[in-house]
């Protein structure tokens, strides 16, 4: 955006200070994040820069971190717990929550807004209460220290966010279209998979992503309600940033960055693909 | 059957178009609702239950009724106010009960129960457990009082009388650092075992504080979004987007990593010469950790709803205002801000629920004095093992969320919630 001509010197000197001040707002909102990545190289078991790092000499840097990192048994086993937990978690909370969206989304839902209300409390309740709740529950029912436990946890937590996600893309859904297929003679299960299905899947892939980086970034409820079999990723990061704070954290942590990252483009690709699609039914 | 009026309207079958369109509907209705149950059932089992097994947990007092069950039974009889102790049948009850509890081993858990309300009682207990499985017969009084002088203390008695009801408010009365004294009113607790209080108010305050941060980091970032052209606007998006879907651990990491003693910052500082490399700055481990890192948490979710709100402003309101003669300052503050209010109270609510329940980055950063009321709650479920008290900490927090989540709800629409 081209500086107006006619701005006063007052307001052009206002326009460069705020630019200033937001530019230092960005850098505050990203730059912690980036700090991490070359720390992870460090040389040294420190969380800072050392001299050699600063001066560039190649002897400060090395992979160390990495390598103790996939080599080392428990967080090889936390990162498969990571995983297995997630993907589970993910698959149920987005089955169940499309299904609670298609229900929630349909004109004639009774009570529409208490269900939603109901439905998105998992997310609004803080972590702590829940994490204690559900140890409190789950020591009745065995469920504690197991995966299942902490998958159906964890599931309970992604079902939000799916059902949030889903819901938009259905308020912008154009039920004209179900009715032509009906009209077409297609049967109600075909106009499901093969018209529904296509316009609301960006909402159900973003939702599931959103119910799997919940699963997987996870901590509170896995140390409640699991055990050290259940051990994840942040179960780990959480307890070594507790006891002995070793790099290999900054090594984890970056890797994590670069899973979000991707995690991002996938979303914005979804986001692009669906303004395209809204922009070909306006039409 | 009553005759129906031929101008009634009739579907193909005859019957009428309104009890048929009823039908239909009841099943539409009934269809909808249908999808809806499966999510509604599982959520009750894994999120639902769970939590109001915590709301009872915070009243329950089954365990004196359960290991003491003569005792509470026979105790009914006595008076607790008379200053005098019970009779015989209630040492009786006390003694075979502590004899079947001490059996069981379940009597360290009367002990520890009871020494919530008065300290000492549970070393009271384990002492007499050991020491009644010799008494066998009568006079039970004077044995059981041979055996440890406080069972002299009526208060002790007092204790056992009060608790012995199926339900307790002693731990929300705690909670409150409150207390029921001997005899039997509210009093505030001893000056050290007031803590919760305090800890509410923290946990407040400093939550209206990171708030505060965020709408004051957050609402310039969101205008700048929001009035530059959308190519660019979408490219900075992403610096806002990438910390909110970054993992919260590795982002607590990093500040751990910047604001330690030996850490990013403080190097820098001293490098440059504005801190003495003996006087390093405590900026982590006490309340600026926990700001800092709760506010670069948080920002995110500030950001996003007032960016949807100024979205929606067309820039023709704020251009006819400086035309109506306004300067660009008043037309800001009178024209622009009123219209992002909304975004300001839907984002406000959001920072303010997610900071008063949060645990992991207090935990981490805020040492000692930067605690919020959940590290509380955690402490007492793995720790010190008093669950009563953790679930009415976590009753009344929950309380404060739901209340404002019910606010949110009227402003914002909970349907209306949009995601990245």
């Amino acid at each position: 955006m081209a500086l107006p001509v006619h701005f006063s010197s007052l307001e052009k000197g206002w326009y460069y200070v705020y630019r200033g001040i937001c530019a230092a707002i960005f850098v505050f909102l990203v730059a912690p994040i980036f700090v991490i990545v070359p720390l992870s190289f460090n040389a040294l078991p420190y969380f800072t820069f050392s001299p050699e790092m600063l001066s560039f000499d190649p002897a400060g840097y090395s992979t160390q971190w990495y390598r103790e990192f996939f080599t080392e048994d428990s967080w090889q086993r936390a990162v498969q717990n990571s995983f297995v937990i997630a993907v589970f978690a993910t698959l149920i909370s987005t089955f169940l929550g499309t299904l609670a969206a298609l229900g929630l989304s349909r004109s004639q839902m009774p009570f529409k807004a208490a269900f939603m209300a109901l439905l998105i409390s998992p997310m609004i309740v803080p972590l702590i209460i829940s994490a204690a709740g559900m140890y409190f529950f789950y020591t009745r029912i065995g469920l504690t220290s197991t995966h299942l436990g902490v998958i159906l946890a964890h599931a309970a937590l992604g079902t939000p966010f799916v059902v949030i996600t889903v819901t938009a893309t259905l308020t912008n859904f154009d039920h004209s279209l179900t009715r032509a297929a009906a009209s077409l003679g297609a049967s109600p299960v075909q106009t499901f998979f093969k018209v529904t299905v296509p316009l609301i899947l960006p909402g159900v892939v973003s939702g599931a992503l959103f119910a799997f980086i919940t699963s997987f970034d996870e901590v509170v409820v896995v140390l409640f309600v699991g055990s050290v079999e259940q051990r994840t990723i942040p179960w780990k990061m959480f307890s070594g940033i507790r006891e002995e704070i070793r790099p290999t954290i900054l090594a984890v942590a970056t890797l994590l960055v670069v899973i979000s990252i991707l995690l991002l483009t996938v979303l914005e690709l979804l986001r692009r693909r669906n303004e395209r699609l809204h922009g070909l039914s306006a039409q | 059957m009553t005759q129906v009026p031929s101008d009634v309207i009739r579907t193909a079958d005859g019957t009428p178009l309104r009890l048929s369109l009823q039908r239909t509907q009841f099943q539409s209705r009934l269809r909808a609702l249908m999808l809806v149950l499966p999510l509604l059932a599982f959520l009750t089992v894994t999120f639902i239950l769970p939590i109001l097994d915590m709301l009872y947990r915070s009243i329950d007092n089954r365990i004196v009724a359960s290991i003491l069950p003569q005792t509470t039974v026979t105790i009914q009889a006595w008076d607790a106010q008379g200053g005098e102790l019970p009779d015989e049948a209630v040492f009786e009850a006390l003694v075979r009960d502590m004899q079947a509890a001490f059996k069981d081993k379940t009597l360290g858990r009367v002990g520890r129960r009871l020494n919530y309300e008065k300290p000492g009682m549970s070393s009271l207990f384990r002492k007499s457990g050991r020491n009644t499985r010799k008494i066998t017969e009568a006079p039970f009084k004077e044995q059981l009082l041979a055996i440890d002088k406080r069972w002299h203390d009526v208060s002790v008695w007092r204790l056992i009388y009060r608790e012995s009801g199926a339900t307790t408010s002693s731990y929300f009365l705690a909670s409150s650092d409150l207390r029921l004294n001997d005899q039997g009113e509210i009093a505030r607790q001893p000056e050290p075992r007031r803590i919760y209080v305090t800890l509410f108010y923290r946990t407040l305050w400093m939550s209206l504080l990171i708030t505060a941060l965020c709408l004051l980091l957050g609402y310039p970032v969101s205008y700048l979004l929001a009035t530059l052209p959308l190519r660019t606007s979408n490219l900075l998006m992403i610096l806002v987007l990438l910390p909110f879907w970054t993992s919260l651990l590795v982002r607590t990491t990093s500040w751990i990593a910047l604001l330690q003693t030996q850490g990013v910052l403080n190097d820098l500082l001293v490098f440059i010469g504005l801190v003495p490399e003996d006087a390093r700055l405590q900026m982590i481990y006490n309340k600026t950790g926990t700001l800092v890192a709760m506010t670069h948490i948080l920002l995110p979710f500030m950001i996003l709803p007032l960016y949807s709100v100024m979205k929606t402003i067309p820039a023709s309101y704020m251009q006819a205002a400086r035309s109506l003669g306004a300067s660009p300052f008043t037309a800001f503050i009178r024209v622009y801000v009123p219209n992002t209010v909304p975004g300001i109270g839907a984002g406000c609510i959001l920072v303010f629920i997610l900071s008063i329940g949060y645990y992991i980055t207090p935990a981490l950063v805020g040492g000692r004095t930067g605690t919020f009321i959940s590290n509380f709650i955690a402490v007492h479920i793995s720790e010190s093992l008093n669950w009563g008290l953790a679930a009415a900490l976590g009753a009344i927090l929950l309380a404060v969320v739901l209340v404002l989540y019910l606010l949110y709800d009227k402003i914002v629409g909970v349907s209306n919630m949009r995601l990245g």
